[in-house]
């Protein structure tokens, strides 16, 4: 039976035959399952696998089940995990609509629709009329809201925070928080976070799980 | 799947013609070539060259060349970064000397040599007010039987190529804490680098090193432009008996190829056991606590002749080109009398099959370096692991074996597969050259690409092609077009690979240029001497130009 949301069962990555982690937990849609840990514990690397981009050197087991999809077996462009980074990482040669337009799937046709789809997007995180602008120029706060557009608009299964709250000021942290997890529960998306800073974790109301050691 | 095939047709590349090409060579060596009449092996050849008029002198010049231009362009290059790394005049100095790179051997050799010829640029601009001369001295400056003319011309163009590798060296040696290290103990900047940081650098450009001065014990074009004559360095002398009409002599060539795989191997040899000393020399110095706190003066030193170099080469290439548009200029005049293109427009039309054969070459084999070396950097990112010691080695291959030494052989080989003298073995023969510059050039900035980029568009759903179409060559694009460049200019710049390969009826501008050498026509020299150096710069400007123009709106593209 095709479950919603993400079935975490016994996903575990290990280096060199020892356990980093091992995660049993089933995120709803909407919900947010936070993952905290010290530097170098190996929680990005849960973020990597769940991705498909985890470095080889690492092994792993067990299986994560999105919407009846076992993510595992798929190579990573199918799996639709959207990502978040610390970074925005907007691509610096296209505008910020050229941005969103490319993640918009293929199928939205014609060229007008996907047009007004981008502005709608850019609209829905207060940038009206920043398609045309190169992404350099905006400010740190602006870039994070046109990744969060971005990755919306690619229509995910699944969302993946690797601390992207970190970079912003304090200030736009919180704003940014209640845009995300806001944004996330609007969709049923369900949403794994990675982060050190205990502020997120609250602001995300799920389940914690916590990684190596103290 | 294709990435797979990426190192394994880069291999064949690099060592297949190497080696085939030595088997060749060696062969007709020892006596043993068929086709002419050679059945046995036997040690006539190389009693032939034990026999040959000067062969001592000829062996000498070619070590003596070839360490003495390498060890100055180092000991240059050294101090110059001990002294000035990090400060604003490093960064002026060496955006100075960066373009010098672009200009082709034979280019700047032709440059250098009417700039310090008796009746050269030099001469003409101090007389007669300063020297009193009104005719031009007797006096053997290019072509003078030590071969210092010769460590110049080499010097000038070693000294950048080996100041960019110390460049991609210096981030890794933490250059700021080490020096304020070594300040805080009282050394001199010199003195705290070149004990504390140089030689950790120095194991970084080892191979390059080798390379120069493989080069420089082996070169022939820039020997043949500024050498000495009688006798004649030996890589000179080899290409002489190569071309000699009486085909027996192919046999004495192939044993002097031999001969001169021998002299580089030495060269390398020597230069191992001076490292060995000036390894033992720094440990003293290091022990002894030899502070050199005033140093200023050699600093001073090392930066003149840093600005030395570029002004050097410049001043040649800004020769070439008056020679070129000169009408009559006499001696002691510093400047022609006229000007006129009539030079231009009578050689103009010999320049055009040249061209279009350095044209050609160059493009199919950078195109070709280029797809190569993008399929093993490509394979490097599916595997995730770099290419490593013994593959830069590989790499570094057809850089450090003398060209003569396999060259011969590969045109034996050419010839018995039925593609001598043809434009694909040419450009085969170029590609093997061609291709490590182009890897040296490319391998950084793609390693250095930020890869979350990718994992975020293929969480957007893009298929792994659309990724490398859209987002990663488009964001490389600069770096990927001036390593063409890079590899361009090399194409442009061969001389003994067209010469043999191409037998004689592919010529090149390079060789034209070389071939006109003997004659002194310093008109017509300046005409194919300065095509030679424009080609290569054309390059680099359209890979400067190219991604400039498509990303002109981007602010973060144009870093």
């Amino acid at each position: 039976m095709d479950k919603p949301g993400l079935d975490l069962d016994r996903l575990r990555i290990s280096l060199a035959g020892s356990t980093l982690l091992e995660v049993t937990h089933r995120v709803a849609p909407g919900e947010v399952l936070t993952i905290m840990g010290p530097s170098g514990s190996g929680k990005s690397s849960l973020l990597a696998l769940l991705g498909g981009f985890l470095d080889p050197a690492f092994d792993f087991g067990g299986r994560a089940i999105c919407g009846g999809v076992d993510l595992l077996a798929l190579p990573a462009h199918e799996r639709h995990a959207g990502i978040l980074f610390q970074d925005a990482l907007l691509f610096p040669h296209m505008t910020v609509a050229g941005n969103l337009l490319f993640a918009m799937p293929a199928s939205v046709t014609p060229r007008s629709e996907r047009e007004a789809k981008a502005r709608a997007a850019l609209a829905d995180v207060d940038l009206v009329g920043f398609g045309d602008r190169d992404p350099d120029t905006l400010s740190g706060g602006q870039k994070a809201r046109v990744a969060l557009a971005r990755v919306l608009l690619s229509r995910p299964r699944m969302l993946l925070l690797d601390e992207p709250f970190s970079k912003l000021d304090a200030a736009l942290r919180q704003q940014m928080r209640e845009l995300v997890f806001s944004r996330a529960r609007q969709n049923g998306l369900p949403v794994v976070l990675v982060t050190h800073d205990e502020a997120d974790a609250a602001a995300a109301g799920g389940a914690i799980v916590r990684i190596g050691g103290a | 799947m294709l990435p797979r095939l990426g190192p394994p047709l880069t291999v064949l590349v690099l060592a297949g013609p190497v080696l085939a090409g030595l088997a060749g060579t060696l062969l007709p060596a020892f006596g043993y070539l068929p086709a002419l009449g050679g059945h046995d092996l036997s040690l006539q050849p190389f009693r032939d060259l034990a026999n040959e008029p000067g062969i001592a002198k000829s062996i000498s010049l070619s070590l003596f060349t070839g360490l003495a231009s390498t060890a100055l362009a180092l000991v240059v290059v050294a101090i110059f970064t001990a002294a000035w790394a990090g400060t604003p005049s490093f960064r002026r100095i060496r955006h100075l000397i960066s373009p010098l790179l672009s200009v082709p051997h034979a280019a700047a050799a032709f440059g250098l040599a009417f700039l310090i010829a008796p009746s050269g640029l030099i001469a003409r601009m101090v007389s007669p007010e300063l020297t009193g001369w009104t005719v031009p001295p007797d006096v053997r400056v290019v072509n003078d039987p030590y071969g210092l003319s010769l460590v110049a011309g080499l010097a000038v163009k070693e000294i950048p190529f080996l100041l960019l590798m110390t460049l991609a060296a210096l981030p890794q040696s933490r250059l700021d804490e080490t020096r304020r290290l070594c300040a805080a103990l009282g050394y001199g900047r010199i003195a705290g680098f070149m004990l504390a940081a140089w030689p950790g650098i120095y194991r970084q450009i080892r191979l390059a090193v080798f390379a120069v001065l493989a080069f420089a014990t082996s070169v022939v074009d820039v020997a043949m432009i500024l050498g000495p004559t009688t006798p004649a360095p030996l890589s000179v002398r080899i290409v002489g008996w190569m071309g000699d009409p009486d085909l027996a002599m192919h046999f004495k060539a192939s044993a002097g190829a031999v001969l001169q795989l021998a002299v580089t191997a030495a060269a390398i040899l020597l230069w191992i056991a001076l490292e060995r000393l000036g390894g033992r020399l720094r440990e003293r110095l290091a022990d002894a606590g030899a502070r050199m706190p005033r140093d200023r003066m050699l600093a001073s030193a090392a930066r003149a002749a840093m600005i030395a170099a570029a002004l050097i080469v410049m001043a040649g290439l800004a020769a070439l080109a008056i020679w070129s548009v000169a009408g009559l200029w006499q001696f002691p005049h510093a400047l022609p009398r006229a000007f006129t293109l009539e030079t231009w427009s009578r050689v103009g039309p010999r320049l055009a099959s040249p061209l279009a054969t350095t044209l050609a070459v160059g493009a199919i084999a950078t195109v070709l370096a280029v797809a190569l070396v993008l399929l093993c950097l490509r394979q490097e990112d599916e595997t995730r692991r770099r290419a490593g010691p013994a593959a830069m080695t590989l790499v570094y291959l057809p850089l450090i074996v003398p060209q003569a030494a396999f060259l011969f052989g590969l045109q034996l080989i050419f010839l018995l597969a039925g593609i001598g003298a043809s434009v694909t073995a040419l450009v085969l023969a170029h590609l093997v050259f061609v291709l490590p510059y182009v890897f040296l050039s490319l391998s950084d900035p793609w390693r250095a690409f930020d890869r979350r980029y990718e994992a975020v568009a293929a969480g957007l759903g893009r298929s792994p092609r659309e990724i490398l179409l859209k987002i990663r060559l488009p964001m490389q694009l600069r770096a990927i077009l001036t390593a063409a460049a890079v590899g361009f200019a090399v194409s442009i710049g061969l001389y003994l690979p067209t010469l043999l390969i191409g037998a004689g009826r592919l010529p090149t501008i390079t060789t034209e240029a070389v071939a006109l050498a003997s004659g002194g026509n310093r008109r017509v020299i300046g005409v194919y001497a300065f095509v030679q150096m424009l080609l290569p710069a054309i390059g680099f400007a359209v890979a400067i130009a190219v991604p400039a123009l498509i990303f002109r709106r981007f602010r973060a593209m144009r870093a």
